[in-house]
């Protein structure tokens, strides 16, 4: 039990509220980097490897093309079936290869990325699937390269729908990092078990509850946002 | 850029075919297809939807590999073009669409440079030619807008902008106005008429609009099941007796009962300022019935067919239709 008429609670509240919001900031920060860059091509991959797809002939063969379509499938559902708590366990010898340990705010960025990675790729799917096949037959008339039609017309026509799905990731991770916090990631997740929870502190429960409440509210008015600046349809 | 060469063959389909499926669920959407389409021309394929028609204009820049035949662009073989030459020799080939198919990412300006980027074009270069290329379709002041904030004319104008921007010689035309109402079909016709004319293109469209055929095409073809009915310059074809194109570009509607001769008449340019009709009633005292008649003025030229009923013996009715023919009418006698 915390001391609340302790002189410096208010002051140590802070202090501990404040570096676990940097350690969740650094964690979230970082698995959304791997996130977006691994989810982006999965789920580039994903569209253009199936049956009729710009890869479906990939490196001018059908069957690597299906193969590596039918992969990419199977590991995203595995990926999203896992419950997030057994997947960390089950990546804990993985994470401690990477990063040395499996405790702290740089080990939970294993699980993370490896969470956010099929989470983003299938939003990723389902906006670059809304782009019009015309617009794709348009740019082979032209004479484009299939990497100009992968970037320039199916990425590029999907940046509004990526906004979102890159807001509702970053939700995702924020809710995912306070659970890696609980098990020693750091984080306000870390701060709301150890001193909310163990010590029976209901301010620093309700802080990081604020916070949190807080902080998805931003970011997922930042991707509305961004989206509506970004859609010219 | 006038062609030297006009009247020599700039598209050569022969003997194509394309399946789709197997077994009892294969469609044969192209049946040993033979066209061809000169230098400067404007072609018109006309059907039915599920003729074919898509299918045979994207084989032109292979989009659509057919399984067997040959399809010559520019003295090009396509069919079997692959990789880096087929990509260069697409840049020949510019493709409308009937929706469209603008990104609505980008710009104006950037939609057309997108054609530019294809071909390597530096930044400069993109920029003057987009300008240039949207004034010539009439998009002057448009750049910068996207392309949600423009009409259904304005983006078919963007289209062919940018179609057009990496200067093919030809340019297909895949339903581009159906999707257009009549007034601004109109206008996107004469732009494709006009800058066919200026530019010396050669223009091969796929519709279902006989319009489309009456004001711009110098050739056309019928399409059905995959087959390619007829084909040949318009005039010709509206001249030559039981021509299917004839009967659908000026249906007359069923022929009534009537114990008098009938006659059709085709105008093609060549009366427009005689009163055939006035002048037939007057030398041979025939009460000239007119049963149905579809005429316009095209391009300042009356064109169309007029169904007569002509009462009278059978000497006075073979002298009106003898004198029609003498004045270079095409005259088919149907009963």
């Amino acid at each position: 039990m915390i001391d609340r008429n302790d002189p410096y609670f208010w002051a140590d509240l802070l202090d501990t509220i404040l570096k676990g919001t940097g350690e969740t900031f650094y964690t979230v920060g970082l698995s959304l980097l791997f996130t977006v860059i691994f989810g982006l091509a999965t789920g580039v991959l994903l569209v253009a490897t199936e049956a009729g797809g710009l890869l479906s002939k990939l490196f001018g063969s059908r069957a690597l093309g299906f193969f590596v379509n039918r992969v990419l499938d199977v590991v995203v559902n595995i990926g999203r079936s896992v419950p997030f708590i057994i997947l960390m366990i089950l990546l804990i010898p993985f994470t401690r290869l990477l990063t040395g340990s499996f405790i702290g705010p740089t080990a939970a960025i294993v699980p993370l990325t490896i969470a956010g990675i099929p989470f983003f790729a299938r939003l990723v799917e389902i906006g670059i699937r809304e782009v019009p096949v015309g617009l794709v037959e348009a740019a082979q008339s032209l004479g484009a390269t299939r990497w100009t039609i992968l970037t320039k017309v199916m990425v590029a026509e999907a940046v509004p729908a990526l906004a979102l799905g890159l807001s509702t990731t970053v939700v995702g991770l924020i809710g995912y990092s306070a659970m890696v916090g609980a098990v020693g990631g750091g984080g306000l997740g870390d701060v709301a078990f150890r001193y909310g929870y163990q010590r029976y502190s209901p301010e620093y429960m309700f802080g990081v509850v604020i916070l949190l409440v807080l902080l998805v509210q931003v970011f997922q008015s930042l991707g509305n946002f961004a989206a509506r600046r970004l859609s010219h349809r | 850029m006038i062609p030297a060469t006009t009247g020599s063959t700039m598209i050569s389909v022969s003997r194509v075919s394309k399946t789709y499926g197997s077994g009892a669920a294969a469609v044969r959407a192209l049946d040993d297809v033979s066209l061809s389409v000169s230098r400067g021309e404007i072609f018109g394929v006309v059907g039915q939807s599920g003729a074919g028609k898509s299918t045979l204009i994207r084989t032109i820049n292979s989009l659509e590999r057919p399984d067997s035949g040959s399809v010559l662009v520019d003295g090009r073989e396509m069919t079997t073009l692959s990789g880096a030459e087929l990509r260069a020799a697409r840049h020949n080939i510019g493709m409308i669409f009937q929706h469209f198919n603008l990104l609505s990412s980008r710009t104006v300006q950037a939609n057309v440079e997108l054609s530019l980027e294809i071909t390597g074009a530096g930044r400069p270069a993109r920029r003057a030619r987009a300008l240039e290329i949207l004034e010539l379709v009439g998009l002057h002041g448009k750049a910068q807008a996207y392309p949600a904030q423009l009409s259904g004319g304005q983006k078919q104008r963007v289209g062919i902008a940018r179609a057009l921007a990496s200067s093919p010689s030809v340019l297909l035309s895949d339903e581009a106005t159906s999707a257009l109402d009549p007034e601004t079909t109109r206008q996107i016709l004469d732009l494709i008429r006009e800058l066919s004319k200026d530019l010396g293109l050669t223009v091969l469209l796929i519709t279902h609009e006989m319009d489309v055929v009456k004001r711009i095409c110098d050739s056309a073809a019928v399409m059905s099941g995959g087959r390619i009915l007829e084909q040949g310059p318009v005039d010709q074809l509206l001249t030559t007796e039981k021509s299917l194109l004839g009967q659908a570009l000026f249906p007359l509607g069923e022929i009534p009962e009537t114990s008098s001769a009938v006659v059709e008449i085709t105008f093609n340019g060549v009366t427009t300022d005689r009163p055939v009709i006035a002048q037939l009633a007057r030398k041979h005292g025939i009460d000239v019935g007119i049963l149905g008649a579809a005429v316009e003025t095209i391009h300042g030229r009356q064109t169309g067919r007029t169904r007569l009923e002509l009462p009278g013996d059978e000497l006075t009715v073979a002298g009106a239709v003898e004198d029609l023919r003498s004045q270079g009418l095409f005259v088919e006698v149907i009963k």
